[in-house]
């Protein structure tokens, strides 16, 4: 035996953004409260560096530790996505924090965790790396959650992730010891190429073992039936860690679908579609119609991330390039969308006032008309009205799943986005039609002012411009799988 | 000299570009910069589109003043424009219109006036690139992205019901196109590309056809809007402020129309046939039964906009008994159409203005203290009943005209909107103009100013100049119907 040290440069994004951790975490505890602006910086280039490193290390596709750890053009687009939406969220989030005393050094060291967590599993090439990656991820939440422990919404919101996150947590453990059993790996290459050579006989376990894990991974990305933990979890959070969830994560659930029913069990296809289907159809239809009885901002953006997640396992479920490429599409435009929609709660938000319920955005357009159109701007592309770069999104997720034949299946997604269309026209009647109850004055610093700007804007620009996005997505699924 | 020059981008782009200056630079506080920026900008959107017509080659059967470039390569989408007869007066139509808006306006308008402006010449913009689009995509784009600034502009300076009015407005308009989407990425499955000529010259099956037609008329009947899919129309007519019922009846009930010709007719042609009995009786049921609706209306508004709904049901009418005359008829009652309804509501906006009622009975012996105003009002609303010398009058005629040619009873049941037009529109004119004065409201109100004189007068001359000489119309779409028209005939099926 002959042990040789891998060549470690690949996971340097990694490797980088823990020591950093390590560093501010130490580093905060001789920070003092008055201060605390160090550590928020601190962690601010944490970020950038981490995503300088990718790029600066990015290049052909690699696996290190015997597969256990790979580095595609998926994996550095996916983590580059979530670097930049981490820093538009800590801009976003910072004077809300600030007025509500939750501006301290664990909500940055927490988040950095999380943002580890999901780059270890976008680049997990096997169901433990995968399973390690979720974990962080997972627990840095549970505690971001209830990060404002006296109020007893965001604890009572914590708890109930967390029982559900173990639930899913140990659906999928289940699921992937199951498939242990059947092919005698962990390893997902060698998972995929044992069930594409037809080694199998037991065809039950592994039918099994696939039925567990789509139901951990409809649980990560909200899926119905396993989507009830998301509209608790948004209304309850703090709006930042809320924000957060919403946006950096569904990159990493979109890499560990990728990884694992893609690159591991892509020979079950024929399986997995219907399920997905089934999945896809009721998160659309329940998402959009439980949307429009919601009184809170929030809870409503969280039955219409169930809904967009319908959309994003329409692509999927293509079982194409083109499909995976447009879920991923899909996606990175969700959360953008989803960056705006949060990032205007936070920015309307002052001390001891959460701007969390729908008739907070009463008049908006009278108080500010600049923030009432980039909010309108978002609504409407969370729509899917042209020319906002939502429709495109919608365009080609629908394009791909008619491409794999199901045209009922567009049909059908196609009429419940109208009913999804209503509420979103709310928010702009309420924005728009309707005298303000609030009069205070909108005065947001200006990065916040800035960054809120280019993201409405994004939303007009990217739809004018859809090609660029699209076609990296494109690229990065082609040379990944 | 005006060779190189992109015109139809110009006449797109322009009024945006305007829109977006003046919502910009608006504030609050100076609503007379906002107003005059307005009005530079709808002029000059205006004169960027005279060029089409006085370029327009009238012999040449293609598209003309095209432009092509590659917009978005993944799906093959181009940013692809061109005219032909058809839709260069429909521009020409919508960038007049705007002008007109803008103007009228220019006083009533005194809430978020920089809003207001901006809106209209950002619709009129969209709604141009609706009718130069020559990639379905493109125009899919075009075609949803005007319910934003239309949205808007009844949701904020409607009347009291305007928040049902608009979200009906919009949920069904996009509910009625959202199938076509499917049936564009269908067609592009199997076309290769977006291009509507790719689509029209694409061989399908009758089934997909059907289908097809089907997804279309969803769309282009809602919009139109046919019966029995018209009812956002006179809710959102109503609600509508002035300006807003001008542009949704002058232009984009045409868009309706437009679809039918540009995309659903050559595109399923067989379907188109076949579909046409169904067709002629929706359009039938339109002219007649509407027309009674119209005739027990107590709200003008109301009033009109079921008066337009009957006359688009001369444009489908024209359409689907396939013969040229009725085409050119349908064209040009979509054109007729737009000076007289655009006219008719501005009557009606410069009545509420001054009593701030729609309904005729507040109203009664107007031609007492507007003396100016009834003239005027008598012209439009003779022009509505379809009287000779107006430009109604062609539009209808012709189409009665053609329909004899094919059916002697369909021709028939459609001239008995010479009567029942006739009487929704002279009762209430009579209503309104004529008789004692009754509301003491009435004998104050002041006879137009020369703003008002001059919208309404240079409506009156479209009316009747196109009333008149419609030759400058005709000789445009002449051409270009019997190409259309050809490629209808023509059947898929082989």
């Amino acid at each position: 035996m002959n042990f040789e040290l891998p060549n470690l440069m690949p996971m340097l994004p990694e490797m980088a953004l823990l020591g950093m951790i390590c560093f501010i975490l130490i580093a905060d505890l001789f920070i003092r409260d008055e201060n605390r602006s160090v550590t928020f910086v601190m962690s601010q280039i944490a970020v950038a560096i981490t995503a300088v490193c990718i790029l600066g290390t990015s290049g052909p596709s690699v696996s290190l530790f015997g597969d256990m750890f790979t580095r595609d053009a998926m994996a550095d687009i996916l983590k580059l996505m979530i670097c930049l939406s981490v820093e538009i969220m800590f801009v976003y989030s910072s004077s809300y924090l600030k007025t509500r005393n939750l501006f301290r050094g664990e909500y940055f060291v927490l988040t950095l965790f999380a943002m580890l967590g999901m780059m270890v599993l976008i680049s997990a090439g096997h169901f433990l790396t995968l399973y390690l990656g979720l974990e962080l991820m997972a627990l840095s939440f549970y505690a971001m959650i209830a990060l404002d422990r006296d109020n007893a919404r965001a604890t009572e919101a914590a708890m109930k992730y967390f029982v559900l996150g173990a639930l899913a947590s140990g659906l999928l453990l289940y699921g992937m010891s199951m498939l242990y059993g059947v092919t005698g790996s962990l390893d997902i290459a060698k998972v995929a190429s044992v069930i594409d050579s037809g080694q199998v006989t037991e065809g039950a376990p592994l039918l099994f073992g696939l039925v567990f894990v789509v139901a951990g991974l409809a649980f990560k990305i909200g899926a119905v039936p396993f989507h009830m933990w998301i509209p608790d979890v948004y209304e309850g959070a703090p709006t930042p860690v809320a924000l957060f969830i919403g946006t950096a994560p569904k990159f990493a659930a979109f890499a560990f679908f990728m990884r694992l029913l893609i690159g591991g069990l892509h020979g079950l296809v024929a399986d997995w579609q219907q399920m997905l289907v089934i999945m896809a159809v009721l998160s659309i239809l329940v998402g959009n119609v439980t949307a429009i009885a919601q009184t809170n901002f929030k809870r409503m953006l969280a039955y219409s991330t169930i809904a967009h997640m319908g959309f994003v396992l329409l692509g999927i479920l293509s079982g194409s390039i083109a499909g995976y490429s447009a879920a991923m599409y899909y996606m990175a435009v969700y959360v953008i969308m989803s960056l705006g929609a949060f990032g205007m709660i936070l920015l309307l938000a002052r001390a001891g006032f959460e701007s969390d319920m729908l008739e907070d955005f009463k008049g908006l357009n009278q108080r500010n008309p600049w923030y009432a159109f980039m909010l309108l701007l978002v609504m409407f592309a969370m729509a899917g009205i042209p020319p906002t770069v939502g429709f495109y999104a919608k365009l080609a997720v629908l394009q791909a799943a008619l491409q794999a034949g199901y045209v009922w299946l567009t049909v059908l997604a196609v009429l419940l986005s109208v009913i999804g269309a209503f509420y979103y026209l709310r928010i702009v009647k309420l924005m728009y039609f309707d005298e303000p109850k609030q009069i205070a004055p909108i005065a947001p610093r200006v990065d916040v002012r800035l960054v809120m700007s280019l993201n409405g804007l994004a939303m007009l620009v990217l739809g004018l411009m859809p090609q660029s996005l699209m076609s990296l997505c494109t690229y990065s699924i082609m040379h990944s799988f | 000299m005006f060779d190189g020059l992109p015109l139809l981008s110009l006449a797109i782009w322009v009024p945006i570009a305007a829109g977006v200056l003046v919502l910009l630079t608006g504030r609050d506080s100076s609503p007379g910069f906002s107003r005059w920026l307005a009005l530079v900008g709808a002029l000059a959107g205006f004169l960027v589109t005279l060029p089409l017509y006085t370029g327009f080659n009238a012999t040449q059967s293609g598209m003309q003043f095209e432009e092509f470039s590659s917009w978005i390569p993944a799906f093959n989408i181009n940013y692809h424009l061109g005219v032909d007869g058809i839709s260069v007066l429909l521009i020409l139509l919508t960038s007049f219109t705007t002008v007109l808006v803008v103007i009228a306006g220019w006083q009533v308008i005194q809430k978020k006036v920089a809003q207001y402006m901006a809106s209209f010449l950002i619709l009129s913009g969209v709604m141009i690139g609706v009718f130069a689009a020559l990639d379905a995509m493109l125009f899919y784009v075009f075609w949803e992205a005007q319910l934003i600034p239309m949205f808007i502009i009844i949701g904020v300076w409607g009347g009291p019901n305007r928040v049902y009015a608009t979200i009906k407005f919009f949920l069904y308009t996009l509910l009625g196109s959202l199938l076509m989407l499917i049936s564009f990425i269908y067609m592009y499955h199997l076309a290769g590309s977006f291009e509507i000529s790719d689509f029209q010259n694409l061989p399908l099956g009758m089934t997909a056809q059907i289908l097809i037609f089907i997804s279309f008329f969803l769309a282009f009947a809602v919009k139109l809007p046919m019966w029995p899919v018209h009812t956002w129309l006179p809710d959102a007519h109503v609600e509508a402020p002035t300006g807003g019922s001008v542009v949704l009846a002058a232009i984009m009930l045409k868009m309706g129309g437009y679809g039918f010709i540009r995309l659903a007719m050559p595109i399923a042609p067989d379907a188109a046939h076949a579909l046409s009995g169904v067709m002629i009786f929706l359009s039938l049921m339109a002219i007649i039964y509407i027309s009674f609706v119209a005739l027990v209306q107590t709200d003008m508004k109301k009033l009109i906009a079921y008066s337009s709904i009957a006359h688009m049901g001369f444009v489908t009418l024209g359409l689907f008994i396939f013969n040229l005359l009725g085409f050119e008829g349908a064209v040009l009652q979509m054109i007729s159409h737009g000076f007289v309804s655009a006219a008719l509501f501005l009557c009606i906006g410069v009545m509420y203005d001054r009593l701030h009622s729609r309904l005729i009975a507040d109203y009664g012996g107007i031609a007492n203290s507007m003396p100016i105003f009834a003239a005027f009002f008598m012209l439009f609303a003779m022009a509505n009943a379809g009287l000779p010398g107006t430009s109604a009058f062609t539009g209808e005629f012709t189409v009665i005209l053609a329909t004899m040619q094919a059916n002697f009873w369909y021709a028939v049941l459609a001239a008995t909107t010479l009567i029942t037009g006739a009487a929704y529109t002279l009762w209430m004119y009579k209503r309104v103009v004529f008789g004692e004065v009754v509301n003491k409201a009435v004998a104050t109100m002041e006879d137009l100013n020369g703003r008002e004189i001059l919208v309404l007068g240079l409506l009156a001359v479209a009316v009747l100049g196109m009333g008149l000489y419609p030759f400058p119309l005709t000789h445009v779409i002449q051409v270009s119907s019997h190409n259309l028209l050809a490629r209808i005939l023509q059947s898929k099926l082989h």
